[in-house]
């Protein structure tokens, strides 16, 4: 399976403030009574965004100026809780490509690795220069180059930091790692039958 | 030098080095249910795989199986559907199946370990972050994606990066009227809900030689709330004692071999670990949360914070946003706050043994007339148990209303919901932001004798007052 390789992701940003977004708010369970991801775009962070009534609330992704963005910015342990692979796809089905965050949690991480989306890690600091910059100038061009491990914006960038592995995987085009999966199945039979499980 | 059990079934599953650096991890066990399991099936069938090894994983419904209602169709036609789409997906590909007819349905990470299906030494997987349970039994067990479910369910493996091993002892005497679940949520609120990233979780000590199979999964449940993917305990003797007889345990000479092989996967005495944490068991208090996050716990003598008590803006945020969500006022005992709804079950506490502690407190109380309280056994087998005993009566008399197995209040996705902005004494795991289905529900957990303390009341209360839990009820 050949993959498009990830060598970065442009496009303009936003910034959704708070430590500790959970999985549950970025897209609520009750949105997962389904047996495709098609559609969960819609569904992101529906409760932050939505009064119970299902009018609008405030909040940066119902702001008309950042309509259309593709980097997500958030702050410490984003996507933590619930396992579910509907998070990474809603924000992925809502548009977005890569995410800069200071921390992940880690099934959030590897789930949005084998989806093809960079989760790059930046200092505090380096993300309120951003945030600010993007609130300055929503039109803003923000740039995650994977490659080198740089955001860039306006005449600004900083380091972030992105795992090796997630790294290579993304900038070779292996981030979806089923074919090698596939390849090695053998080795992994013989694991297998050695724990003591009837191999078939 | 010794290795950890971690280190050595990492090795002894380690299939390959694949070519991002990643390693090829084999997965003994795989477990799936309706709700993370569906796209994954379809995934294969895009591709035109089979399931590699169909016997090697299990299935069961538990999230959205609606808990008073038994026959299908059920009310709410999506659950209807995704529950067709799991008995055809078991069908056509093979895997075994505890469907709602078996007798032996019930929340994934009840169902496992019941059945003997959980066993030392092995990797288990599942596409639910709760997986983490099933290393109680000294297995390495972890939450994955939907993709990655496909890869299971492809090559009964994954890629994965190895952790590191973070030791946790707790040493000393619990004090009465404090359970496994106050250990976890004490742990978490020390180390926090991030703490615990890049690591697995080695728990030990005399608290945890001496905790039964069900107070070690309480604890290894909870291992993701504090940001670690896989908790453990060493397997023993009580391991084997519970496992022994089990369907799918090992029988004859095999169970000797196995329990042979069980032993030496235990972390090695003179093995190192990555890091090292000491807690006293005499520092754990009946625990609640008064936030959105399972860190954001404290005593049950505690004051909920304030603002100003947090020293970055970044904490002041959080414990800004955590009030005004919970309606709490800053400062205030958290004991006495009313709650509306009290929920005992889940993957956290919904066994037997919870059900047992608090029926011997429950007789003869009365669950207050403003609180509407449900108690959710884990699996249809957890519930037959508990019929044998009485101990549904026990609820049911005391105002509970006694449910069929599932998930239920735990999250949002059957019938059993919190709604507008009441508020909930639950046994579950994560008070996060709606939760419990309501987009603005709230949700303060505890321990299960917490919760029936708190139903009785109505509000949240000192169980060790309610009950008198005097010395003989420590564990
Ligand atoms: S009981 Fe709750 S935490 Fe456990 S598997 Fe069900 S929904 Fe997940």
């Amino acid at each position: 399976m050949a993959l498009d390789p990830i060598k970065s992701v442009q496009g303009r940003a936003v910034y959704v403030p708070g430590s500790d977004i959970d999985t549950d708010r970025i897209i609520p369970a009750r949105f997962m009574k389904c047996v495709t991801f098609d559609g969960l775009g819609e569904y992101l962070f529906f409760d932050a965004r939505h009064q119970e009534d299902g009018t609008p609330k405030e909040h940066p992704l119902n702001e008309e100026r950042y309509q259309g963005a593709s980097v997500f910015v958030s702050g410490v342990n984003f996507g933590c809780g619930s396992s579910r692979e509907h998070a990474p796809q809603a924000l992925y089905r809502a548009g977005f490509r890569a995410v800069i965050a200071e921390s992940f949690a880690e099934i959030f991480f590897g789930n949005c690795a084998t989806l093809g989306i960079p989760c790059a890690t930046a200092t505090s600091e380096d993300i309120a220069t951003l945030s600010a910059a993007i609130e300055a100038d929503p039109q803003l061009e923000v740039t995650v180059d994977v490659e080198k491990a740089r955001v860039f914006f306006g005449d600004a960038n900083f380091t972030v930091h992105i795992p090796d592995t997630a790294q290579d995987a993304l900038v070779s085009g292996r981030w979806d790692p089923i074919a090698e999966l596939l390849e090695n199945a053998e080795k992994v039979d013989v694991c297998l039958e050695k724990m003591g499980f009837v191999s078939t | 030098m010794g290795k950890s059990l971690y280190e050595k079934v990492w090795e002894s599953h380690s299939a390959a080095k694949l070519s991002n650096g990643q390693t090829q991890l084999l997965i003994d066990t795989h477990l799936i249910h309706e709700v993370t399991s569906p796209q994954a099936f379809g995934m294969l069938r895009d591709l035109g795989l089979p399931v590699r090894h169909p016997e090697r994983t299990f299935a069961t419904v538990d999230h959205i199986v609606p808990t008073d209602q038994f026959e299908q169709p059920f009310a709410d036609p999506l659950a209807d559907a995704m529950i067709k789409e799991l008995d055809r997906n078991a069908e056509e590909f093979g895997v075994t199946y505890f469907d709602l007819k078996s007798g032996k349905q019930g929340i994934v990470h009840v169902v496992g370990p019941e059945q003997g299906i959980t066993q030392p030494g092995t990797t288990i997987a599942c596409g639910d972050s709760h997986t983490a349970t099933h290393g109680a039994f000294g297995a390495i067990a972890f939450g994955i994606g939907t993709t990655q479910v496909r890869d299971v369910l492809a090559s009964q493996s994954i890629a994965m990066s190895k952790l590191q091993v973070r030791r946790i002892n707790v040493e000393g005497k619990l004090r009465p009227g404090v359970y496994a679940k106050d250990v976890i949520l004490h742990i978490i609120a020390q180390l926090g809900a991030k703490g615990g990233i890049g690591y697995a979780y080695e728990f030990g000590g005399n608290i945890f030689d001496n905790f039964t199979m069900e107070e070690r999964m309480t604890v290894c449940n909870m291992t993701i709330e504090g940001g670690a993917r896989c908790g453990y305990v060493n397997p023993d003797d009580t391991t084997f004692e519970y496992l022994k007889g089990r369907n799918y345990s090992p029988t004859g000479a095999d169970w000797d071999a196995a329990v042979e092989r069980w032993r030496t996967v235990a972390s090695d005495a003179d093995c190192t670990y990555d890091d090292l944490i000491e807690i006293r068991a005499e520092d754990v208090a009946p625990s609640v949360t008064w936030g959105i996050s399972p860190d954001q716990g404290l005593p049950i003598t505690g004051n909920v914070p304030r603002v100003e008590d947090a020293d970055t803006p970044a904490a002041k945020a959080s414990i800004a946003e955590a009030l005004e969500y919970m309606q709490l006022e800053p400062g205030a005992p958290i004991k006495g706050t009313s709650i509306e709804v009290a929920f005992i079950g889940s993957c956290t506490n919904g066994r037997l043994s919870d059900f047992r502690e608090v029926a011997q407190y429950l007789k003869g109380h009365r669950v207050a007339d403003s609180v509407k309280a449900i108690a959710v056994p884990g699996s249809q087998i957890v519930d037959a148990l508990c019929r044998k005993e009485g101990i549904n009566d026990i609820f049911t008399e005391a105002g509970f209303e006694w449910r069929g197995a599932g998930c239920s209040m735990c999250l949002a996705m059957n019938p059993d919901k919190l709604i507008g902005d009441q508020i909930c004494a639950s046994s579950s795991n994560r008070n996060f932001k709606g939760r419990q289905g309501s987009p603005i529900g709230r949700t303060v957990l505890m321990s299960p004798l917490m919760v029936a303390a708190a139903a009785v009341r109505g509000c949240v209360s000192d169980a060790r007052e309610v009950f008198e839990v005097g010395e003989t009820a420590a564990v």
